[in-house]
């Protein structure tokens, strides 16, 4: 069973937004609401600066915090990739895994239930990569399967510097960052 | 105007094409609607319908998705060379302009006073037999040339049509004097051609590419954007010349943080450089050059020491980035800009970036600035215009000899003192003049002198305030236009289709402009009943399948020479029929024939350089209340250095306004405390800030720059208006 995960490269990546309006209108995410967003991260004086731009999301990690607090078993890893998952109906709110996700990758959706993102499970399973990495005009975003060695993603990984988001945290993040 | 050649690009005869071969029936698209056809895969209540974007000008190939009747979501469309399938982010988010609530419903008449925004809607017969009514007045006690059309993007089309046929010469476009005419002019004086629209910028093949100025990643010109990552990640040098660490900076080899003002003298010393060092290519220059000798000896005196004090620049970076230019020549793209209306000195600024390239001999060269091709496809053959008794009266003295485009402000000016005679009806189309103009308070001005002013638009943005007659549009996503023949890399065409319906009475820009002919009596000059009717005789005329065309959005033809090497005529129709480095109709008419450096106005102490640019996610003022963008950026903020903040106790997210040399305060915005951009400048995206109450969404978010913008410096070759020339302090908001 294929374990996904991302592979988004900095150094083309120019952080203008496409990923998460690409989301919002394939998911119709609530407005004021967004389950991507981009970060900039500038270091350095002026004029000797370095800027890292990076495009965040759910991690869909390995161990996942939001999946072991909630109560109901609505939030949960799916058999199709580990894709972490929120079951609507079950979900009662409560925001327990709100506050427990390291990277503030979840909202409680104006409906009540917790929201965030899917991986684009709806697209995933017709063999369609993410509405994030189909549009994304500098192509920085490579989706696939950890396990499989041969996969886009994995070939990435294996070629370049990368990092991966609060690696303390111990939650095993599967969206990394080619540097 | 006649001094200057003429663009003599290739167009492509579609008989010679062989068409349907790349983006023919084996297209990805065209795959899966057979595909869909066959009954296959299709989800229950999707139609998908292949058009082209109109969120900006780019006009890139896209294919629209509708799901059980509502519009769903809108992609790149994979057949398309320009927008290679994928969209940039106001693409994506173009779905926000049909559901936009803030949109003009019906066409309106002004009730009270201009400006007042008071209206009574009317059916759009009324609307076209007051307008007409107040045509024929203006026609016959000023002459039909007095009615002027400001437009911007091919929506204008059928407008110019209709407006040239009842006789008028006045059609001109902010993008012209407000934006690219310099660059167009600096480039057409030195090739004889210019950047062109999109540019002839071959960026996915340079190995070095120089930036000034433009901020690619943020200026989301989306095939350069696409081509910029491409060149990025095949370790292509990048140079960036910005007082600003833009996106584009974050990626560069070299980042100059030049002084604002001062490119002419970084770009001389450049080409001393590369001329003292002989590290031009000499071959090039000598087989195609005119006038390099004198070039050569205007410019011995500038060495990188020179330049030094004037831009911030160190020798040492001027000399290592002038060497890794000529290292990777001819494949060094120095890239011409787009919007260049900057300090006054802007078409020869444009003009030493020509100069730059022509040293490298990037011209007509890989990884340089390529010869784009068109697809030829007959106009309608429609019958002639009236001849207007008189000319354009945007410059009745004669000042801009070498402008290739009508000057909007100088349109303006005329509005106001009636001369070369008077001009006594605007229309508008397509552009908020309120923010696209600079000094609002001229506009304003020269609106108090017109019997007539109707404005189309979609939004009741600004402009629309002041108008007699507002009518509304549908927006692209809900109608035909034009054709889009862009000259680029490979011959196309690409077709705009409605997709789903205009929500209320909006109607498209072919039809009001169709409908007003009818009333003016012109209806010779429309034999076709419906946009259909044009498009498919124009597209079949040219030997294509007009069935084919709706149904991919994109045909396209074979690939075309594009390089000198590929065959394509080594040759410049400028006066020499040679690069210019030594311009004698430049001499001839006064000016510098060698673009020379003059030092700009510092800031007086205590106050910045106003600047402004663009944000990835909004195009122009015409943006703001699209809801998917606006959830994207609601407000800009202004940019100040981080050590200046530190100074004035200003913390990020604290409201200031801004107060320009002239006493003109805008509305509040937020600071963004930076280490991005320098000491003496401030930085704004532009197009926020807006005072329209109807625009519900937007109304006061943020702050314009162009509101600041009362003072310009023109350019003394073609009439631009450098923007970049005022200057603003912060005031803390009580
Ligand atoms: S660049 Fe963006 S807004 Fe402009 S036409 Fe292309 S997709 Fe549309």
């Amino acid at each position: 069973m294929a374990r996904f995960g991302m592979a988004l490269d900095t150094t083309k990546c120019v952080g203008c937004m496409d990923c998460v309006v690409a989301c919002k209108t394939e998911n119709q995410v609530p407005e004021g609401f967004n389950r991507d967003w981009i970060a900039y991260q500038t270091d350095g004086l002026y004029p000797t600066l370095h800027m890292e731009i990076r495009s965040e999301r759910c991690n869909h990690c390995d161990q996942p915090p939001c999946v072991e607090c909630c109560p109901t078993g609505a939030s949960h890893v799916e058999d199709f990739g580990k894709i972490v998952l929120v079951t609507e109906n079950e979900c009662i709110g409560c925001k327990a895994c709100v506050a427990s996700c390291p990277y503030e990758a979840r909202f409680i959706n104006p409906k009540g239930y917790a929201d965030k993102c899917t991986f684009c499970n709806h697209r995933v399973e017709q063999g369609l990569d993410p509405a994030c990495v189909s549009v994304c005009p500098t192509h920085c975003m490579t989706f696939g399967d950890l396990d499989d060695p041969q996969s886009a993603v994995s070939r990435q990984l294996a070629a370049r510097r990368h990092h991966a988001l609060k690696p303390d945290a111990g939650t095993e993040p599967r969206i990394f960052y080619l540097t | 105007m006649d001094a200057l050649s003429r663009r003599r690009f290739l167009k492509i005869s579609t008989a010679t094409l062989g068409l349907a071969t790349a983006g023919g029936a084996a297209g990805p698209l065209a795959r899966r609607l057979a595909a869909r056809a066959a009954g296959s895969a299709a989800p229950q209540g999707i139609r998908r319908i292949p058009t082209y974007c109109s969120i900006c000008f780019w006009k890139c190939g896209a294919v629209a998705t509708v799901k059980d009747g509502r519009l769903w979501k809108i992609e790149g469309n994979p057949d398309d060379p320009l927008s290679r399938g994928r969209l940039c982010p106001r693409g994506t988010g173009g779905v926000g302009a049909h559901f936009d609530t803030d949109r003009l419903t019906a066409p309106l008449i002004r009730r009270t006073t201009r400006g007042q925004d008071e209206w009574t809607a009317v059916t759009w017969d009324e609307a076209f037999a007051y307008i007409a009514e107040r045509m024929q007045t203006i026609k016959a006690k000023y002459g039909p040339e007095s009615v002027a059309l400001f437009s911007h993007g091919i929506g204008g089309t059928f407008l110019k049509h209709t407006l040239q046929a009842f006789g008028t010469p006045n059609l001109t476009a902010p993008s012209g004097a407000q934006c690219r005419g310099p660059r167009d002019t600096g480039f057409n004086l030195t090739f004889g051609e210019d950047a062109g629209s999109p540019e002839r910028t071959d960026i996915r093949n340079a190995t070095c590419l120089v930036l000034i100025g433009s901020h690619l990643g943020e200026n989301m010109h989306n095939t350069q954007v696409q081509e910029f990552a491409d060149a990025v990640a095949a370790g292509a040098s990048i140079i960036v010349v910005d007082p600003r660490f833009s996106i584009a900076a974050g990626k560069a080899k070299y980042y100059l943080p030049i002084k604002p003002g001062t490119d002419i003298a970084l770009l001389l010393a450049w080409m001393h450089v590369l001329v003292t060092e002989e590290l031009y290519d000499t071959a090039y220059v000598e087989k195609h050059g005119f006038g390099f000798d004198a070039f050569k000896a205007e410019i011995a005196p500038y060495t990188p020491e020179w330049a030094y004090p004037e831009t911030g620049i160190e020798p040492e970076v001027i000399r290592a980035t002038a060497r890794e230019m000529a290292r990777n020549k001819p494949s060094t793209l120095v890239h011409p800009g787009r919007h260049s209306a900057w300090y006054g000195d802007d078409a020869q600024r444009s003009r030493a970036v020509a100069l730059l390239n022509a040293l490298l001999g990037s011209w007509g060269r890989r990884g340089g600035l390529y010869a784009p091709v068109a697809l030829d496809i007959p106009a309608y053959p429609y019958p002639p215009y009236p001849k207007p008794a008189r000319g354009v009266a945007d410059d009745p003295d004669d000042k801009y000899p070498f402008k290739l485009e009508s000057i909007s402000t100088g349109i303006r000016e005329a509005t106001i003192s009636g001369r070369p005679y008077p001009i006594k009806s605007w229309f508008v189309y397509g552009t908020n003049l309120m923010e696209s103009l600079p000094n609002q308070a001229e506009t304003i001005e020269a609106i108090q002198h017109l019997d007539l002013m109707v404005v189309v638009d979609v939004v009741p943005s600004e402009i629309t305030g002041w108008a007699d007659v507002v009518l509304p549009e549908s927006v692209y996503l809900e109608r035909h236009d034009e054709l889009n023949l862009n000259w680029f890399r490979e011959p196309y065409v690409g077709i705009r289709q409605p997709v789903v319906e205009a929500p209320a009475d909006q109607k498209p820009n072919w039809w009001i402009a169709r409908e007003l002919a009818l009333k003016l009596g012109l209806g010779a000059y429309y034999p076709w009943k419906t946009i259909e009717e044009y498009l498919a005789y124009r597209v079949t005329k040219a030997g294509l399948s007009f069935d084919e065309l709706t149904q991919k959005g994109i045909l396209r033809g074979a690939p075309q020479p594009i390089y000198f090497d590929q065959g394509v005529p080594e040759e410049f129709p400028t006066p020499s029929g040679k690069i210019e480095f030594y311009s004698l109709q430049l001499r001839d008419k006064g000016h510098d024939p060698v673009p020379k450096y003059t030092r700009p106005e510092d800031p007086p102490p205590g106050a910045f350089r106003l600047l402004f640019g663009r944000a990835p996610v909004h195009t122009f003022s015409r943006t703001q209340t699209n809801p998917i963008l606006d959830d994207m950026m609601h407000e800009n903020e202004v940019w100040v250095n981080a050590g200046v903040a530190a100074r004035y106790g200003l913390a990020s997210g604290t409201y200031v306004r801004l107060k320009n040399q002239d006493g003109v305060v805008s509305n509040r915005v937020k600071v963004k405390a930076t280490e991005r951009i320098r000491p003496d400048c401030v930085y704004m995206v532009h197009g926020f800030g807006h005072t329209a109450r109807r625009l519900t969404r937007t109304y006061l978010a943020g702050a314009s720059d162009s509101r600041l913008i009362t003072r310009v410096k023109v350019d003394p070759l073609m009439g631009g208006t450098g923007m970049n020339v005022n200057f603003v302090t912060l005031e803390l908001e009580a």
